[in-house]
């Protein structure tokens, strides 16, 4: 049998190198279009927000450690939860898991790439660049300071006259434009560039997930954007949409935000638990228990959540007709969401378990979905969320969603696929620290929160009296803010070790089932050198699980599978079956996405300071820069294609 | 090594729902209608909030509306008369008719379009109905520019003869989005411009 390493020294190996590999320096650098590339810059950046984001959140914890303080000013402390919220949902949250997702489809769906890889670095650029831009006005003291759901009229123009919240508004539509153009990519990645053989019943599950959240992203991203630019003609065109005295509605911003919103929210954890879904049961040493359930699930909750948008705006006075029909929606969503529950605590159950570092940051994440998921079904009842509505239960809650569901799963995978991407190991012994640092630090910061609410401490309010009685409260929740952050530093200190020193990992260091521990661990740039044909869900564990005597072919060891190296091409198969049915021609490097984010970025700072010919000059950008981006290529009609058996 | 056990012949690139291309537009027209869905959304929410008569200036006048709706349709099917055919027979001369001819189409409605709002008493800021308005038909102009711009690519690829080779789903996805913008024009006429008269 060849080996992986001898695949890539071979002539062939080298062939489709050379097709493959991705021009050196600065240049290749700005015009890569490699997905694996794209997923790690996609992490990078997005762990670096995730750090800003947990930097703000730590200045606010010491401002309220104790009642009366006087670290912030009231306007600092707007700013600083504003960000904090707009980075950590925005810039964070959903970008670390397009990172991931990024990195991983092609490789788990043995593919070469994303359908489209130029809109895939175009969706890198403008996050990073929008992301640079959300932050622009805060050295000058003037960031976005409506907290991240920006309501009116809090945030129209008498009361709030600087540039923050033009900053916002435009901020978020720019930001917007990566994330419909990632989505597209997913949902076409999905539909069409699969290994033949690979159906949507073998599909991995944070596949599921991401596809999921991507169409609902394509469906629920318009919404901001249109409220975000009503916002801007507002304040800066004395238009009414939301402006009382010209006839305009308040609440059309927290509908057209809170469509958007909710369905955001499942964006933001589906592809997280699909992270959990793939990776947890590796550790049971079994596959996952209720695969078709789990699937199912998470196309569920996504369609449901898309009918719970208004269980925000309880307080607002909506008739008692339409809370009752949202918040009977917001009760049946934690249906599917408990199916899921089930499902990992029986495969945890059945399961030979593995007490590794990945594991229990997955334990730990079903434990504190639990956790969050149960507040959530406590604040779907209209009457107790009046209650509760606006004070620090909400935030315990939403934190316990967020941090939950997102961060943990997000550094077990790291955890999990970072021996992939580098090829080294991270340290156990390390990595079992930052676990229970970070969460032992994450119930001592908000569990005590759930209590603060309770006894009445209004959210995003800076200070409050020592009469409140909450002060100890308070001061607990911020020495666990700080044990965390300790946690997310251990972690960091884990990543530069093993990046330096690690152990070399090899191919599959876990023994997991899925293809993308099938390839080199780093992977060569062109994936596998000859496309798999799949044959099961778990391609790597069919001689254990015995399901049938069908056997995948692991592309590149024996060299079997679809060649496809008459140039950079991969294979494209139909939407359900993945029978092949085309033979996709890739684009090579390419300096135009990165060219076309700038256009972007000169376009909305030329909105944002009024400056009419800079705008001018970014739509010219863009229209020359698309022109060129679609002009039609002359290639053949048809292609031989030669299969190794 | 192992040998060749087959050779199957697969198209490159494909064409309609074979190629990828046919479901990245896809995708973009449907994040592009949910955008007039929410939009419209967003009129009809304004209007019946209103404690008065929505509009408030009364019944937008169709006289240039209807001519205006009349010529955008048509234009749609002068654009499937040449891209349609396009496929089967190269007939260049008949595609380049119907390209120039659908660009003029576009470049009249969006003509017919700035006089009528030219003629309107009101402005965009003057009240929650007119920024609706405004921003529902502006958003939709926006799209028929773009459509217009994206005819005028294609019209100048096809002059370039970029098509003369067996590829040439750049034709039906460009008439697609174009389709696309016209049939969107049908639900923004008939919530800003049929539904008020019935008041």
């Amino acid at each position: 049998m060849v080996t992986q390493a001898e695949t890539i020294d071979s002539p062939e190996g080298r062939k489709l190198l050379s097709l493959w590999e991705t021009a050196p320096g600065l240049y290749g650098w700005l015009a890569s279009v490699d997905h694996k590339s794209i997923g790690i810059r996609y992490l990078c950046t997005a762990f670096f927000f995730l750090i800003i984001g947990g930097i703000e959140a730590l200045v606010m914890r010491v401002q309220l450690a104790q009642p009366d303080l006087k670290v912030l000013s009231p306007d600092a402390y707007n700013q600083l939860f504003s960000m904090h919220g707009t980075t950590m949902m925005f810039l964070y949250a959903l970008p670390m898991l397009s990172g991931f997702s990024n990195y991983l489809w092609p490789l788990m769906l043995g593919s070469r790439d994303m359908a489209f890889p130029r809109l895939n670095a175009l969706s890198y650029w403008v996050f990073l660049l929008a992301g640079i831009f959300l932050y622009v006005s805060f050295p000058i003291g003037q960031a976005p300071n409506g907290g991240w759901f920006a309501y009116v009229p809090n945030t129209s123009l008498p009361y709030d006259p600087g540039i923050n919240m033009d900053v916002y508004a435009l901020g978020l539509i720019f930001l917007g434009v990566s994330t419909v153009v990632g989505s597209a990519n997913f949902i076409v990645t999905l539909l069409r560039c699969r290994a033949p053989g690979m159906s949507v019943n073998r599909l991995p599950i944070i596949v599921w997930g991401t596809f999921t959240a991507s169409a609902a992203n394509l469906l629920a991203v318009p919404a901001v954007s249109l409220a975000c630019a009503m916002l801007w003609l507002d304040r800066r065109y004395g238009t009414h949409f939301f402006e009382v005295s010209g006839g305009g509605q308040p609440l059309l911003w927290q509908h057209l935000f809170w469509i958007f919103g909710h369905p955001w929210v499942y964006a933001l954890v589906l592809p997280a638990m699909g992270i959990v879904s793939d990776a947890l049961p590796v550790f049971c040493r079994r596959p996952l228990v209720g695969y078709t359930l789990v699937a199912i699930s998470t196309v569920a909750t996504m369609i449901l959540g898309f009918g719970v948008w208004v269980h925000h705006m309880f307080a607002t006075g909506l008739p008692v007709m339409s809370l009752s029909f949202f918040s009977a929606a917001s009760f049946v969503i934690a249906v599917p969401s408990a199916i899921g529950v089930f499902c990992w605590i029986a495969t945890i159950w059945t399961g030979k378990l593995q007490f590794k570092t990945p594991f229990l940051f997955f334990a730990g994440f079903v434990m504190l979905f639990v956790i969050g998921g149960v507040s959530g079904f406590m604040t779907a009842s209209v009457a107790l969320d009046w209650q509760l509505t606006d004070s620090y239960f909400i935030v315990a809650h939403l934190h316990y969603v967020l941090l939950g569901i997102n961060v943990f799963p997000v550094v077990g995978g790291i955890y999990y696929w970072f021996p992939k991407m580098s090829g080294k190991m991270l340290d156990e012994r390390l990595g079992r620290w930052t676990f229970w640092t970070m969460f032992i630090g994450f119930n001592v910061a908000f569990f005590p929160m759930h209590v603060t609410g309770l006894m009445g401490m209004p959210r995003r309010v800076y200070t409050y009296p020592a009469e409140m009685g909450v002060g100890w409260l308070n001061l607990i929740s911020s020495i666990g803010a700080f044990v965390f952050a300790i946690g997310v530093l251990l972690f960091l200190i884990n990543i530069a070790k093993g990046l330096k020193s690690g152990a070399p990992a090899g191919n599959n260091p876990w023994d997991a089932p899925t293809l993308e521990w099938a390839t080199t661990s780093p992977p060569p740039v062109y994936n596998f050198a000859t496309i798999p044909q799949v044959a099961s869900r778990y391609p790597l564990w069919e001689d254990r699980l015995k399901e049938s005597d069908e056997r995948s072919i692991i592309g590149d060891l024996a060299r079997d599978g679809m060649v496809l190296d008459k140039g950079k091409e991969t294979i494209g198969v139909t939407p359900l079956d993945a029978e092949p049915n085309v033979v996709l021609k890739m684009p090579g490097d390419s300096i135009l996405p990165f060219l076309l984010a700038l256009g972007m970025t000169a376009l909305f700072f030329g909105l944002l300071a009024h400056v009419i010919w800079l705008t001018a000059l970014g739509v010219v950008c863009e229209i020359v820069i698309l022109a060129l981006w679609l002009t039609p290529k002359p290639h053949v009609a048809e292609e031989e294609v030669e299969v190794y058996e | 090594m192992n040998e060749i056990a087959r050779r199957e012949i697969l198209p490159v690139g494909g064409v309609d729902t074979v190629s990828t291309a046919w479901w990245g537009m896809a995708c973009l027209i449907a994040t592009e209608a949910i955008l007039f869905v929410y939009l419209i959304f967003s009129y009809v929410y304004l209007g019946s909030q209103q404690a008065g008569p929505w509009p408030p200036s009364g019944p937008p006048s169709l006289k240039l509306a209807i001519p205006n709706t009349v010529i955008l349709i048509a234009s749609s099917f002068l654009l499937g008369w040449g891209v349609l055919p396009f496929k089967r027979r190269h007939d260049k001369r008949r595609l380049v008719l119907a390209l120039a001819g659908t660009i003029g189409l576009g470049a009249i409605f969006i003509t017919i379009q700035g006089f009528e709002w030219a003629s309107k008493p009101f402005v965009f800021s003057t009240n929650a109905y007119t920024s609706a308005f405004f921003i529902l038909t502006g958003v939709h102009m926006a799209h028929v520019a773009v459509g217009v711009l994206i005819l005028i690519m294609l019209l100048i690829w096809t002059l370039m003869g970029r098509f003369d080779g067996p590829h040439h789903e750049h034709l039906p996805l460009g008439a697609l989005y174009w389709h696309f913008v016209d049939v969107v024009w049908l639900a923004v006429f008939t919530t800003a411009y049929l539904v008020p008269q019935f008041k």
